[in-house]
């Protein structure tokens, strides 16, 4: 298939506070372009952690992590953020929608900050994910006017924006109901096969991962399987 | 193009808690106009306690001062060899008051391009002869033009017009206590004595308050022209030059030079008063600190908000972060929501500020010791505008500066996963 664009190699990480306990030991993997791959496991076995660290948001570990073949040890904070902002796409269990913007502002922010595009062209960007997602008719409404649903669906379009190599999903499910974690789990789908688009999808909802490509299963920092 | 966004970034985060912000703006607004109106009361105040004395002082006054001779005639002799003379009880000489050549030295000042203006004087005391009594008294001698030009003598003409003075022969301004004393009214004739014994009639054209009731008691004014007749003294005769200079501060220089060159006393205005100076600093560093503390009080505010903002918008600034904006462009969002608040509110304090110092300009203030004062004095100087501006900015960048630090440190991570 595809070239790596994410690889952990050897990935621990100890929390000190209050002791110090390892939670992640020495994880190594690779994530294929247009994979649509969860990460599954207990509550507490590091997926989260794991997740936080492949995002380049936390950088205090050991072992090495490459992002379409660089490596993100020892980079500036400016860097990182130029990473995060290019390249990969978020979504958390919360919206984490800026109130004070519209729809369509807040799918544009990632986009604007980028600044490879123009305003316009951005904008036009933003609409065409709307439409992806179905929710191209809420564009101008402020987010707390939408429901649950919608909200984690903008979210999505804000993490496409910049065309990421990946998108990263803490339980992107974990607030919605059984019919919009069915839509959400569908528009990832649909980005995969449709659109090559690779997803790396942190949940413990056995039945979403049941569905994806591949399942890495974790268990007491490790992968089992 | 960024920083297009992070201001429209700061803007929506303003007007989403558009109360705080103005609460925090109206702080500055109110620090900035009243150290705008207190400092410009103040400077007003200070320049007219100021102008009591400054206006009416000569910048330099040269005079001839009845001394001793400095140097003794054994001194011809050269140092002694084998001993050591010891004069002692000098006495001055029999000298005339009057500065010797006056005329030529006059005319050498004019042509001087460091001075404003020169107004001869000569001053002598008399008595004023009240029935049976005698009231001490001083005379000076003037050339009306010059001293209204220089020393604004008609302002303190309070009864009377000065220009009489010089138009009337024989004519006498009177100090308004010794008038008092005296009762007389405008148009009486006085009669007074001088040193030498000798009397004199005057007309009274005019009376003189300068608000120092000391002086206003003893002191008169008459035409030089007149001294010198009743001094007896030729029409060159002059007790004192005054001059009045372009920058005040090269007196003492120019004081200095001009008795080594004239060979005779000169004194300048901040030997002659220095206390005045010191008092205007005091007061001045009064007005800047009250004013200073009145702005940090502002910054406090302003912190204060900007903390409550960033713990309200942790999420978002944590999602900003996970998008990809660094900790720079948060600082830059919160620094630019201190500064922006501190912008309009000082811009609105500075309105204020001239406003409310226009407002005092208008309040009545009548005391009989400044007759020419009719409302609170203010001095409108730009530069109190400019430093306020300066520092409502400056403050407000320091009170934006720690909470815009610690929002640029916040980690996204601590916030997402508390969720």
């Amino acid at each position: 298939m595809g070239k790596a664009i994410l690889e952990a190699k050897g990935i621990s990480k100890f929390f000190h506070d209050p002791n110090t306990i390892k939670v992640l030991d020495g994880i190594s993997f690779t994530l294929e372009k247009g994979e649509f791959v969860s990460i599954t496991g207990k509550s507490g076995c590091g997926k989260s952690t794991l997740l936080y660290i492949l995002s380049t948001m936390d950088t205090d570990y050991e072992g090495d992590l490459f992002i379409d073949g660089q490596s993100m040890r020892n980079r500036k904070e400016k860097e990182l953020a130029r990473v995060r902002n290019a390249q990969i796409g978020f979504v958390f269990q919360f919206h984490y929608l800026l109130n004070e913007f519209n729809v369509l502002r807040n799918v544009m922010l990632p986009g604007l900050k980028l600044g490879v595009l123009t305003e316009e062209e951005i904008e036009h960007a933003a609409i065409n994910k709307l439409k992806i997602l179905g929710i191209e008719n809420e564009a101008l409404k402020m987010p707390n006017q939408l429901s649950g649903g919608q909200k984690q669906r903008v979210a999505i379009a804000r993490a496409l924006i910049n065309d990421p190599l990946i998108i990263m999903g803490d339980e992107p499910t974990g607030n919605l109901d059984k019919k919009n974690s069915e839509i959400v789990f569908d528009i990832f789908q649909e980005l995969a096969t449709n659109y090559q688009q690779s997803l790396l999808i942190v949940t413990h909802d056995q039945e979403f991962a049941a569905r994806t490509k591949r399942i890495i299963e974790m268990e007491d920092g490790r992968i089992i399987n | 193009m960024k920083l297009k966004l992070l201001a429209s970034i700061s803007i929506s985060l303003l007007v989403a808690r558009w109360r705080q912000t103005l609460v925090a703006a109206v702080g500055v607004t109110f620090s900035i106009t009243m150290f705008i109106a207190l400092l410009s009361f103040m400077a007003g105040l200070n320049a007219m306690l100021d102008g009591l004395i400054i206006n009416r002082t000569a910048h330099i006054r040269l005079y001839n001062e009845i001394q001793p001779s400095s140097f003794q005639p054994i001194e011809h002799y050269g140092p002694l060899e084998n001993g050591h003379h010891f004069i002692r009880s000098i006495k001055p000489k029999n000298d005339r008051m009057g500065i010797y050549n006056s005329a030529a030295i006059t005319e050498t000042l004019k042509h001087d391009k460091r001075v404003m203006g020169v107004a001869p004087k000569i001053t002598t005391q008399v008595f004023y002869n009240v029935g049976a009594t005698d009231l001490a008294g001083v005379i000076n001698g003037i050339d009306v033009d010059a001293e209204t030009k220089l020393f604004s003598f008609k302002d303190y003409v309070v009864q009377g017009n000065y220009i009489d003075l010089k138009n009337t022969p024989n004519s006498i301004v009177l100090g308004k206590g010794a008038a008092e004393k005296m009762l007389v009214q405008l148009g009486d004739v006085i009669q007074i004595s001088t040193p030498k014994g000798e009397q004199f009639q005057l007309k009274v054209v005019g009376f003189f308050q300068s608000g120092l009731q000391e002086i206003d008691k003893v002191q008169s004014y008459c035409s030089t022209q007149t001294t010198q007749k009743i001094l007896g003294e030729s029409n060159t005769f002059m007790s004192d030059i005054q001059m009045k200079l372009v920058d005040i501060n090269m007196a003492p220089a120019m004081a200095k030079e001009y008795h080594k060159v004239f060979g005779i006393e000169a004194v300048d205005i901040q030997t002659a008063n220095s206390q005045f100076e010191t008092g205007t600093k005091v007061r001045t560093l009064i007005s800047y600190v009250v004013g200073i503390t009145l702005l940090i009080v502002a910054g406090f505010g302003i912190y204060n908000i900007l903390n409550m903002m960033i713990y309200e918008k942790m999420d978002s600034i944590a999602i900003l972060k996970a998008t990809g904006f660094s900790g720079k462009d948060v600082n830059a969002i919160f620094i630019a929501i201190a500064l922006s608040i501190g912008v309009f509110g000082g811009l609105l304090g500075l309105l204020f500020g001239f406003g409310l110092t226009a407002l005092i300009d208008q309040i009545p203030f009548n005391t009989s010791a400044l007759p020419t004062i009719k409302t609170y004095p203010v001095d409108y100087s730009m530069s109190y505008y400019i430093i306020a501006s300066i520092f409502s900015v400056f403050t407000t960048y320091l009170a934006g500066f720690l909470p815009a630090r610690k929002a640029s440190r916040i980690d996204p991570v601590i916030i997402i996963r508390g969720k």
